[in-house]
């Protein structure tokens, strides 16, 4: 596109042809006040406050709608522009309520800083303010009507932004106000967004509202450790307690996206069933609490005699990449066994082994965004994939991008589809037969699929997308925070860290149904889940976790784990993008699994070398094919960077059938959700509301 | 959600007044009709018309709600609208609704205990050149007078 020269407080500068003024400005670093603009979103021009003088037109204009052209020249803090402002925000707070001392987001408040920058201190308005009571429409949600500008961000942000559409504005002049979907609720993803980009304090939240004040916390940006999409959420931790979750500096794939997981359910840290020391079995047949010291010592001996082939260990999909490479070093040499699993849930095996050879078709999350075509097959994303649903929604709307959804029910990512297509998950493919022609007229496509497409399904799903002569990139849906991170550390049988070959082991429903199994060590995972039975009933067995899981009841020894908020280390998600956590708080009787296991190798005698998160990333860096192309930079910075898998066949071919989604909602994602109070307190019937 | 004949003959003339692809503009003359029939505007009658025009029902409630003349609950068989708009109210209009309130013993949307008469205090009705105005159903009555307003009250009968 043409460049324009144009002059902004005198200084010049050139812009695309066409583009807003506002932007324009503020790449220049310039700001013009706004309130009801928003990046991405939608144009309003309700809010008057980025007015600013351009030459030669007869009166102030509208920044935020504004095109630039060539020679234009704007002044943007002159002084009838000044004026302006000021008399903007002598309206704005003519109703305002002035309660800023006890709002929640007094010293966050783009009305405050305002206010404070043009030093509005008086106003002409005499008139009793109308005040409304405050009104609760979910268990997050709260709207204080008389503190509401009617910007119509949460408005933009629910129906384009998510897709949702719950929120809208009605009645008139000094009454309006924004109303619910659902006369005096909400029904919708409880997601938040209107809360955070609520530019006062009129939408807050149920679980952050009169806690603190923004200044008192510390902001801890780190993963969230739900789904597997790796939303950077930014933590407040206020005494070592996490009050709140956002990421309103934007930082991270997601920029400020976060479902309801993100921003909410952080709480299972703090719940009172958190496990917060070792329980041991006693001769009664019942656990009981012990010390670290005994209990470490118990397990130490114990695997030392137990060590061998019978010797079962299944890891988590949610500890990060560090403890999950230390375990599967610590099993396939001091303990001696190859029978290690975890719990899967998406075939990204099978895709990588039938990319071999090609380099490039690993889709990242920016590819959403970007890509000219994108096809979902046998997934509702926005129930189970938030951020990646966003990406497509976000594309539809910046880019036009053609979506195509292949699935069983209906899904969000119908409204926005070029072509649905209605088939039963077993007959996905067929599916995807049917658009062929739609799709070998588009120039690029990324193609998501769920784990409904596994094994030899993955290899025709590719083949069908060498076939259409355009560049295809993939997606293999997982379900948890590091699945795939699970998947590249080896926590398989006959898979190595970076899909090497390693010796064959049971799998992981081989190790339950297998009756000679001597010992079962269970590092964050609930394989008992849902009344499954452990056939070895003499097998000595040692869970970590958060909580006393099905599994946890079973075993001999219980170690408390800490949660992803209280550990650093690294994680993958499911575009194979690895992002660094960041401890939020500390534990109190918890260890982290990295420490756990560092403890009873030295227990054993067993030489792990240095056991902490940033030495064990550098061996993982140093000899993990995939991870050791990593540009360290952009992770230790909390950026993500995507790994580059190997690429030459996987020497393995996994006993199919074995992979199973767990088909979470919105609101749940195994057993860590269970804990959440508030995700509980807004479950809901989970897809039929909104698609 | 089915309508009587009438309402759906003149439903389907209503959006064939717009261009192709522009037929949400009929949402408000829908809604005035259809709130003859049904009565008001029921949740059961916005999905309906969001349904049939392509909107969202959020989109349709945020009209129904700017709208002083949509009505989510039933107003009265007579529904006495005053205006008291800056014209009428130099003409004597906010005295008229005062007297309206106390001779029907209704206050704003207010309706009668046997459903018969309902009151509104309304913005302008765009009759400012014959002002103090007040409006009975869709009967216009201009330059009304303290007796005048009595009496079309009083007239207010089955």
């Amino acid at each position: 596109m043409a460049l324009v020269n144009v002059t902004i407080n005198g200084i010049p500068v050139q812009a695309e042809n066409g583009s807003l003024l506002i932007e324009v400005a503020r790449q220049n670093g310039i700001e013009i006040p706004a309130f009801c603009y928003y990046e991405g979103m939608s144009l309003q021009a309700a809010c008057r406050m980025c007015l600013v003088e351009v030459e030669k037109a007869p009166k102030l204009m509208a920044g935020c709608t504004l095109p630039v052209a060539e020679g234009m020249v704007v002044r943007t803090e002159s002084e009838p522009v000044v004026k302006a402002r000021k008399t903007t925000l002598e309206f704005l707070l003519s109703n305002h309520p002035l309660d800023c001392p006890v709002c929640d987001k007094g010293g966050e408040c783009e009305l405050q800083d305002m206010t404070f920058k043009y030093g509005v201190g008086e106003s002409r308005f005499t008139e009793v303010k109308q005040h409304v009571p405050e009104k609760q429409w979910s268990p997050v949600v709260f709207y204080d009507a008389p503190r509401c500008i009617l910007c119509y961000r949460c408005v933009r942000v629910c129906n384009e932004g998510m897709g949702v559409g719950a929120l809208g504005i009605s009645y008139r002049g000094v009454n309006a106000e924004i109303i619910p979907s659902h006369g005096d609720h909400l029904e919708c993803d409880e997601c938040g967004s209107c809360i955070d980009i609520c530019p006062v304090g009129s939408l807050t939240s149920g679980i952050y509202r009169y806690k603190t004040r923004p200044w008192e916390m510390e902001h801890v940006g780190t993963v969230c450790t739900h789904c597997s999409n790796g939303c950077k959420t930014t933590l407040g931790v206020r005494n070592n307690e996490i009050v709140r979750g956002n990421n309103r500096d934007k930082s991270g794939i997601n920029g400020e996206f976060l479902c309801v997981k993100g921003r909410y359910a952080f709480d299972f840290t703090q719940h009172p069933e958190r496990l917060q020391t070792p329980l041991v079995r006693n001769e009664a047949g019942e656990l009981e609490p012990a010390s670290w010291s005994r209990a470490l010592k118990l397990v130490a001996e114990k695997f030392k005699a137990l060590a061998g082939p019978e010797f079962g260990v299944i890891g988590s999909t949610r500890t990060t990449n560090e403890e999950n490479y230390l375990l599967q070093k610590f099993a396939r040499t001091a303990l001696g066994t190859h029978s290690i699993d975890h719990h899967r849930t998406g075939d990204v095996v099978t895709l990588i082994d039938a990319l071999s050879g090609k380099t490039g078709q690993l889709a990242a999350l920016e590819d959403l965004y970007t890509s000219k075509a994108v096809l979902v097959v046998a997934s509702d994303l926005a129930q189970q994939h938030p951020l990646l649903a966003g990406k497509i929604r976000a594309n539809f709307r910046h880019h036009k991008a053609a979506v195509y959804a292949v699935t069983p029910g209906p899904v969000r990512e119908d409204k926005i589809a070029r072509r649905s297509i209605r088939i039963a998950e077993a007959d996905s493919l067929a599916g995807v037969e049917q658009l062929r022609e739609a799709l070998a007229k588009e120039t690029e496509l990324v193609i998501v699929f769920g784990d409904a497409i596994q094994g030899d399904k993955v290899r025709q799903l590719v083949a069908f997308g060498e076939s259409l002569g355009i560049p295809v990139k993939y997606i293999a849906l997982v379900d948890y925070a590091n699945s795939r991170g699970a998947l590249d550390m080896g926590l398989l049988p006959g898979l190595a860290p970076g899909y090497h070959a390693a010796a064959p082991g049971r799998s992981l429903q081989q190790m339950l149904d297998d009756s000679s199994l001597a010992a079962l060590w269970v590092v964050g995972a609930n394989p008992l889940k849902g009344g499954r039975k452990l056939a070895a009933s003499g097998a000595f067995v040692v869970v970590q976790d958060l909580f006393l899981t099905e599994t946890a009841q079973r075993a001999d020894v219980v170690l408390p784990a800490a949660s992803a908020y209280e550990k650093n280390g690294t994680v993958t998600n499911v575009c194979g993008q690895v992002q660094r956590l960041k401890k939020g708080v500390e534990t109190v009787g918890a260890k982290t699994d990295l420490a756990i296991i560092g403890l009873l190798a030295r227990g054993m005698g067993v030489n792990l070398g240095k056991v902490d998160a940033d030495a064990v990333f550098h061996e993982i860096a140093a000899s993990v094919p995939g991870y050791n192309q990593l540009p360290m930079p952009v992770i230790l910075t909390g950026g993500a960077a995507q790994t580059h898998p190997v690429n030459g066949g996987v020497p393995a071919s996994l006993v199919p059938g074995l992979i199973a989604s767990a088909r979470d909602t919105l609101f749940t994602t195994g057993s860590l959700t269970r804990y959440s109070k508030i995700l509980n307190e807004v479950l809901e019937k989970p897809g039929a509301l909104y698609r | 959600m089915t309508f009587s004949p009438e309402l759906e003959a003149k439903f389907a003339d209503l959006i064939t007044h717009y261009p192709e692809g522009r037929q949400r503009a009929a949402l408000i003359p829908m809604l005035m009709f259809g709130q003859e029939e049904v009565g008001s505007i029921t949740n059961e009658f916005m999905n309906e018309v969001a349904r049939r025009l392509g909107l969202t029902p959020m989109q349709v409630d945020e009209v129904v709600g700017y709208y002083s003349m949509l009505h989510k609950k039933p107003m009265g068989k007579y529904h006495v609208q005053v205006c008291t708009n800056v014209a009428c109210m130099l003409r004597g209009g906010a005295e008229l609704y005062d007297q309206a309130c106390h001779k029907l013993g209704l206050g704003h949307k207010e309706v009668s205990a046997d459903g018969l008469v309902s009151l509104e205090e309304v913005e302008c009705m765009g009759a400012c050149s014959w002002a103090p105005a007040v409006q009975v159903n869709f009967d216009f009555h201009h330059e009304v007078t303290a007796d005048q307003l009595d009496t079309i009250l009083e007239g207010l009968k089955k």
